[in-house]
């Protein structure tokens, strides 16, 4: 028996900013639940079952979500179930719930993830005192910079690219009312000229710290048949791992992320991305990552991807938008940064982005990876359902 | 087999935790001796008062007072209260339903011993002597014969509102590193590195896991490294971290010692930052006591070859 096609009818979320102090956890998770309940015109009696996932546990403290939100969820009665792949955990979560669709365990699933930032320390969580061990000398910037540095000696790019893309991305935040930084007097200049945190990363090339949520409604054909705006229909999804250290592994371009390309394209029927998909939001934490991930998912031969940055293919009116939403660069809830790209990628094919709509977006992908380039996990999205 | 190093590891966090309105009014009452709870659309009053209906899914916010007095309606006996807990002798964990309220509150009950202890018997707060809107603001319950608490007549609204609390973590951890990174660590006491190689795809960890994460089989055959290597990729810290005492900018690299087949990192001195390069040789420079490498600096040698060390940034 083939799959059940899935279809996305409900996106919510919330304004993403620095610190949400007036709701509780439960209180953030709850409004983005109720907004994409709104968007489908469903109730919470029309769930039958929720997926959670969030930053990891010392991230920020909360040791078991499942437990504590399943009344905020409506998960009372039914099925509620937690993912864990660190950054990734948003896209993977997605994933796990359309899996509970295609495979016909359950009709219509509500998925979320979350994170407080303002309410922990996430640099804390990095840097435990494992007793024997060297501490790491460099945070999370420093952890990827050296990467950013492999990337340009292999591919000889030159220094300003990472700036074009942060550049560009705070201006498409601009452009959507829920990402968290809205530079309104952002020029390239001022990218170019703030301060380098872990030389080759400028302090506007990184991301910021949010609090936000994000979630989804995914249902079946039926469900999507019910639907009183388009859904988004799911063409292909996937999930790679591997270890964050091991002989031979290519950070530049991480084998489990071009393996999970590979299979997402394979399930999508798509032979040439760069071609056959209209639009991309992935997942870039520093700006250099976006040349990365381009060769890593196939938009671009392996040195190549800069160029395409470089000759403005990548912006909002360009040929391959990349990161319409403003990206993670301008909004990072790390526990929901994942599925915030899968739903972007959603609301682009839905026709429903707004000012950062891609003007005839069929087929868009969105990405999420996390841990050490360890967890990588990716769905293509698109205006019409799948035709096998 | 030598000894497999052990140390103690603690997790510790202050956690902060918005409390939205519900949790902030509770709070804010136990700082002023009253106890609120929340009325649902069925008409049942839950204490300590929840965001959203347990059953219906609903939002809550009618918020009701309670009474400080009520009824224990089951208990277990706690013979050893550990760190962090309400009381620092033996007590009883009870729910109580307070008079009021249709569910029960978690708290501790001082008694003298468990066969002071039984499901029906009648409690009442005892209210910490200072307060500052938190759940300690209730010390602990204690037994009680008489009627039911006068109520307050608080509405839930009061002046300077508890907005938010310290959740503080802590977890204590023996930690152990395990056969083959004792190894690893017992021989830089003697200032050399010391991986392992895989039996199967003979490349060479340094740190050694016991286990190659490529082939999944268990490795034993000690290789020893360096002490030279490669920095292979690097970047230049201009931020200083909390907790490291190192001037800025220093520079964080990536160093494949000969003979490894990984890289490990880090930091690079004896050179201006902005001389470091791809490819420069170095090796490391020990401090008196150090565990680690303090840093490594340059050999002196021509630099690497690209093509040596691009698979190992």
């Amino acid at each position: 028996m083939s799959k059940e096609p899935v279809a996305v009818v409900g996106i919510g979320q919330t304004k993403h900013v620095a610190a949400r102090r007036d709701v509780s956890i439960a209180g953030l998770v709850r409004e983005a639940a109720q907004r994409a309940l709104a968007d489908a015109e469903l109730t919470w009696a029309d769930i039958d079952a929720v997926v959670i996932g969030k930053a990891p546990d010392f991230f920020e403290g909360v040791m078991m979500p499942e437990l504590y939100l399943a009344d905020a969820l409506g998960a009372v009665g039914k099925p509620m179930l937690r993912v864990h792949t660190a950054g990734s955990v948003g896209g993977s979560t997605a994933l796990v719930a359309s899996n509970l669709v295609a495979g016909r365990v359950h009709g219509t699933v509500l998925t979320l993830a979350y994170e407080k930032q303002s309410e922990s320390n996430a640099m804390w969580g990095l840097s435990l005192p494992i007793p024997f061990q060297q501490p790491l000398l460099a945070g999370a910037g420093g952890f990827f910079a050296p990467h950013v540095r492999a990337y340009m000696r292999r591919t000889g790019a030159p220094d300003g690219v990472g700036s074009l893309v942060a550049y560009k991305d705070r201006r498409n935040a601009l452009k959507n009312p829920y990402a968290h930084l809205h530079e309104h007097d952002i020029t390239l200049e001022k990218v170019q000229a703030s301060p380098m945190l872990w030389d080759p990363i400028r302090y506007s090339e990184t991301c910021p710290s949010s609090d936000g949520a994000c979630a989804m409604i995914l249902t079946d054909r039926a469900g999507a048949a019910r639907s009183p705006r388009p859904p988004a229909w799911m063409h292909g999804g996937a999930m790679r791992s591997e270890p964050t250290l091991f002989a031979g592994k290519d950070f530049v371009s991480p084998q489990a992320g071009k393996d999970c390309a590979a299979d997402v394209y394979r399930q999508a029927g798509i032979a040439d991305p760069r071609r056959e998909i209209d639009a991309v939001e992935m997942y870039v934490p520093f700006s250099w990552y976006e040349p990365m991930w381009l060769e890593n998912l196939g938009f671009a031969a392996e040195g190549e991807g800069w160029k395409l940055t470089e000759s403005g293919v990548t912006e909002l009116d360009g040929d391959l938008p990349v990161n319409m939403s403003g990206g993670v660069l301008s909004t990072n809830p790390i526990g929901a940064s994942g599925m915030i790209r899968f739903a972007e990628a959603a609301l682009q094919v839905r026709g429903q982005a707004g000012e950062h709509q891609v003007d005839g977006a069929r087929r868009v992908l969105g990405h999420a990876y996390g841990g050490g380039s360890q967890f990588f996990s990716m769905w293509l999205v698109g205006a019409t359902p799948p035709t096998s | 087999m030598p000894e497999v190093l052990k140390a103690p590891l603690v997790v510790e966090f202050p956690f902060t935790r918005s409390l939205g309105p519900v949790q902030s009014a509770f709070l804010t009452g136990l700082r002023e001796r009253v106890v609120l709870g929340v009325k649902t659309r069925d008409g049942r009053t839950l204490v300590p008062p929840v965001e959203y209906d347990p059953v219906t899914s609903e939002d809550l916010g009618e918020l009701v007072e309670v009474a400080s007095t009520g009824t224990v309606t089951t208990w277990a006996w706690n013979h050893e209260p550990r760190r962090g807990q309400p009381l620092d002798t033996p007590f009883a964990w009870v729910l109580v339903k307070l008079d009021g309220a249709d569910t029960g509150l978690l708290h501790a009950l001082d008694a003298p011993g468990p066969d002071a202890v039984r499901t029906g018997m009648r409690v009442r707060v005892r209210w910490a002597e200072e307060r500052s809107g938190a759940i300690t603001d209730i010390a602990c319950f204690e037994p009680y014969d008489g009627d039911s608490a006068e109520l307050t007549g608080s509405d839930g609204r009061f002046e300077d509102m508890v907005t938010g609390i310290v959740a503080p973590a802590r977890l204590d951890y023996t930690y152990s590193p395990g056969r083959a990174q004792s190894g690893y660590i017992n021989a830089l006491s003697d200032r050399r590195a010391v991986g392992e190689r895989c039996p199967s795809c003979r490349k060479v960890y340094v740190p050694p896991r016991g286990a190659c994460p490529t082939c999944g089989v268990a490795t034993s055959e000690q290789v020893e490294v360096g002490p030279r290597g490669t920095l292979t990729t690097y970047c230049i810290v201009n931020i200083k971290a909390k907790n490291l005492d190192i001037e800025v900018p220093y520079v964080y690299g990536h160093i494949a010692l000969d003979g490894a087949d990984l890289a490990l990192h880090g930091r690079i001195g004896g050179i201006p930052y902005d001389q470091v390069r791809m490819g420069l040789r170095v090796e490391p420079v020990w401090t008196d006591g150090g565990r680690f490498p303090d840093h490594y600096r340059p050999t002196g040698e021509p630099d690497a070859d690209y093509d040596t060390y691009k698979e190992l940034v």
